[in-house]
């Protein structure tokens, strides 16, 4: 290849690449840190949100019988730890509540969470749950840092205890007014978790959610090393061939 | 010499790459075919269904729906039992030898678990049409009481069996289904488990 | 009898005489494939086209299936493209083929026409090839837009909303031609309906046409060459071009090789990274589409982005829509616009090289920029990159003829 061909293949690579790392955003995320092959995890993350979410949130394109095949539960664990609003494990999560009710008491219906992990990522919803704080002018009792005036209660304060968010002054901008900057949490009351305790909880509760929202994660990635092994193997042979081929032709 | 080498050896390097590439096609060949197998959603759709018998009068028949088909479910009276032999010369099948018609416990005069109760598909044998309940007895016709199909004219005994010269060739299809307790059935599992 | 030459390898009786009698088999496939001759030192830009191919029977036959499973109704869109993923057999391998396809396919297709670019193959005698070729791009856009819009995300809607409302730019007639477009008066589910009809059944035969006209195109002057030169002067005493080797077996074993190379790039990205961070898959659409919500950031799908960007940085509704379109449409002019007297690069001067250079900096920053959200710094760059995009076809003319070019070889440099 030419001198000229190597620089313009060089620069298109480290072009494209550079701008894989260009990123924005405000507030710093805290890795959700879920290990989506931990079944064990997963298991828990399941029951965590049968029991505190699914009684307004809907997963409607999720069959129990796939989360009991995925996560290696019998149909009688299945039943017992996680249907509790469902009567064949053929059927998909449905919320408890009527969407129409919640929407009318919340302001709005509580969205489906079966592609959540997909929309917003991992990483969010990890801090979203632990982001409740505060506030008595919300009517719920608390603001959440991620989601400003979401409607959302905190439905996990039995277990984390409840947080008041510090705001400290930022830097000044032209017109003299300096913003709130996000300081840090701090305890107002204590739940039956430790923070690492609740931490956990929510780590695998967002497992789950990331399983959800695409199950057949696991296999296609086992498929796709038997592909790439296939066609390494075919393109040996190929190669072969090809050069076995050009042979004939003079130089 | 070389001459000869090199063709057996592009023949061999060629029918390898032949081999590998029509087995590749063939790989990818099969997900695409196996999306057109019934999905998740048209199995759960198709699952067995409950029907309770209980209230069943005897000689009342309930319609009941699986898998996108109709199901007649009749309780036969001991005077409609009775009616079963007299209908036997007429049949094309009375034995239910046609092993694709119903599982094998209804390979009976009856064709059922229990003789009291009737579990049939309501579709005709000749080209799918809902055949009519036609109780009313006609000896005359030779005609004791079954299924009469209106669409082309074939005629079935209380047992769901074919009559002969009709356009017809089988007996009425009884599925798979069997009993959870005494006055609840369900359709379209039997204690084999084939559904 | 003597034989005739050209009747070597032409069946004599049996099966395959009965059909060549009436249909031109063995005479298509020695002008098309065993005795269709191109040169022997295509490098590795060449295997662009054959992917190009490929990647389009790839989509016909995953888009075939999907349409089995998916249901053009706003009602139930979103729902079935998660039916297909989670309760179809193998519906997510159909899905994720189609998404990295579509993905594949304009990369693919911008290193083919770039290749085009370095070595000069739109030049005479290849014009129309290239406009054919061009015209192959103007349809792909719209393939890809209409397809977009079918799985009913909040990106599908609302990247459709923006574009669709470019039109209304347009002076006099905009607003009406919004409205036939959308068929509706707004984004709707009769404008999903008609986009279906648009993806699956008319942009494809359309697409099927021009790739047909493009290949008979391309045969009838035969391919070009990394050295620009035609291999066609020099044949030998059979008529055969000295520097050719016929398509098949020579063309069709390398390109084989390509294409599982080409397979393992494709693969790796389906079976492991199918969202490719957000820019196959896009994050805003895992969520349903909802009218009353606009999505914080609206991006079209990155092989978009180089013309948003410059459809952004213009700070007039009518002039930003032309000037899109513009950026679009100028390259079927570069037949015209080059006037180097070489076709290749390796033969061109250091002007022509510089500006090529500067044109692929400023296509990757625009497309970069287009993704950015409108805050002014990036629209400062926007423009500038703009520009530079422009001044490459605009002031090509000049440059190309002023350029120093070295002397072009009589053969093709092969080394083997």
């Amino acid at each position: 290849m030419g001198k000229f061909m190597k620089s313009i293949t060089c620069l298109v690579v480290l072009m494209i690449g550079a701008s894989a790392f260009a990123a924005s955003g405000e507030i710093e995320l805290e890795k959700a840190g879920n290990d989506p092959g931990n079944t064990a995890s997963l298991q828990r993350g399941a029951r965590n949100f049968m029991s505190y979410c699914a009684g307004c949130h809907s997963a409607i394109y999720v069959r129990y019988k796939s989360i009991a095949r995925d996560l290696e539960l019998n149909e009688e664990q299945l039943i017992d730890n996680l249907m509790f609003n469902a009567e064949r494990p053929f059927e998909t999560i449905q919320a408890s509540m009527p969407a129409s009710d919640a929407a009318r008491w919340f302001g709005r219906a509580p969205p489906d969470m079966s592609l959540m992990a997909r929309a917003k990522g991992t990483d969010y919803i990890y801090n979203f749950l632990r982001g409740f704080y505060l506030d008595p002018d919300s009517p719920t009792g608390v603001d959440n840092l991620h989601l400003s005036g979401t409607s959302m209660p905190n439905v996990l304060w039995e277990l984390q205890g409840y947080q008041r968010a510090v705001f400290v002054a930022g830097e000044a901008d032209e017109a003299g007014t300096a913003p709130h900057v996000f300081d840090g949490f701090e305890s107002v009351t204590t739940g039956t978790m430790s923070a690492k305790e609740f931490d956990e909880f929510v780590r695998d509760t967002v497992n789950f959610l990331e399983y959800i929202s695409e199950p057949i994660r696991r296999t296609r990635r086992v498929l796709g090393v038997w592909v790439l092994l296939f066609l390494s193997f075919f393109l040996f042979v190929s190669w072969k061939l090809y050069k076995d081929i050009w042979k004939d032709v003079p130089k | 010499m070389t001459e000869d080498v090199d063709r057996n050896r592009r023949h061999f390097l060629a029918v390898a790459t032949a081999v590998t590439g029509g087995a590749g096609i063939a790989m990818v060949a099969i997900p695409f075919l196996a999306s057109l197998k019934p999905s998740a959603r048209a199995q759960a759709q198709g699952a067995p269904v409950e029907v309770p018998i209980g209230s069943l009068e005897p000689g009342e028949m309930i319609r009941i729906v699986w898998r996108g088909k109709l199901v007649f479910v009749l309780r036969r009276s001991e005077e409609m039992l009775e009616r079963l032999s007299a209908t036997t010369e007429f049949l094309r099948d009375p034995d239910s030898e046609e092993v694709e018609q119903q599982p094998e416990y209804a390979v009976n005069q009856h064709r059922s678990v229990k003789p009291e109760f009737l579990v049939l598909e309501a579709a005709c044998t000749h080209l799918g049409c809902i055949p009519l309940s036609q109780f009313d007895v006609s000896p005359a016709e030779n005609w004791f009481g079954g299924f009469y199909c209106p669409c082309h004219g074939s005629r079935f005994d209380l047992a769901g069996r074919v009559y002969k010269g009709v356009p017809a060739p089988t007996n009425l299809r009884v599925p798979p289904y069997r009993f959870l307790q005494n006055d609840v059935i369900l359709i379209g599992i039997d204690n084999t488990g084939a559904a | 009898m003597a034989r005739i030459e050209s009747e070597v390898g032409t069946p004599q009786g049996g099966f395959m005489k009965w059909i060549d009698d009436r249909f031109p088999f063995t005479a298509t496939m020695k002008y098309h494939v065993t005795e269709y001759y191109a040169s022997k030192n295509f490098n590795f830009w060449y295997v662009f086209g054959v992917l190009s191919m490929l990647v389009l029977v790839m989509q016909f036959i995953s888009g075939i299936f999907l349409t089995m499973n998916y249901k053009p109704d706003a009602a139930e869109a979103f729902a079935s493209v998660e039916y297909i993923m989670r309760d179809v057999e193998w519906g997510w391998l159909i899905r994720y083929m189609h998404s990295t396809g579509a993905s594949f396919m304009f990369i693919v297709v911008f290193l083919h026409m770039f290749r085009a670019m370095l070595y000069g193959s739109y030049r005479k005698p290849r014009e129309l090839l290239w406009i054919i070729g061009m015209m192959i791009f103007f349809t792909l856009m719209a393939e890809a837009f209409a397809g977009y819009l079918l799985p009913w995300g909040q990106m599908s809607y609302w990247g459709a909303q923006v574009i669709i409302s470019l039109f209304g730019a347009i002076p006099f007639i905009g607003d009406a031609l919004v409205e036939i477009i959308r068929g509706d008066y707004s984004i709707s589910d009769i404008t999903l309906n008609r986009f279906f009809a648009l993806h699956v059944i008319v942009i494809p035969l359309a697409l099927i046409a021009l790739v047909f006209v493009h290949i008979v195109a391309l045969h009838e002057v035969g391919s070009s060459n990394p050295d620009g030169i035609e291999i066609k002067n020099k044949k030998g005493p059979d008529g055969i071009p000295l520097d050719g080797v016929a398509f098949h077996p020579y063309h069709t074993a390398k390109d084989l090789v390509a294409i599982i190379i080409f397979l393992m790039f494709f693969s790796a990205v389906m079976f492991f990274a199918p969202d490719l961070g957000g820019y196959f898959l896009e994050h805003a659409n895992f969520e349903p589409a909802n009218m009353q919500v606009t999505p914080e950031h609206i991006a079209p799908i990155w092989y978009f982005t180089p013309f948003y960007a410059i459809l952004r940085a213009v700070p007039n509704k009518l002039w930003g829509t032309i000037l899109f379109a513009a950026a679009v449409m100028l390259p079927i002019f570069l037949p015209w616009l080059d006037r180097s007297r070489v076709s290749s690069i390796r033969y061109r001067g250091w002007i022509y090289k510089m500006a090529l250079t500067l044109f692929v900096i400023s296509f990757i920053s625009l497309g970069w920029l287009g993704m950015q959200p409108a805050e002014q710094i990036y629209v400062v760059w926007a423009r500038i990159f703009a520009v530079v995009y422009f001044a490459f076809f605009l002031l090509m003319p000049y440059y190309t003829a002023i350029d120093k070019t070295k002397p072009v070889p009589d053969r093709v440099v092969y080394h083997g």
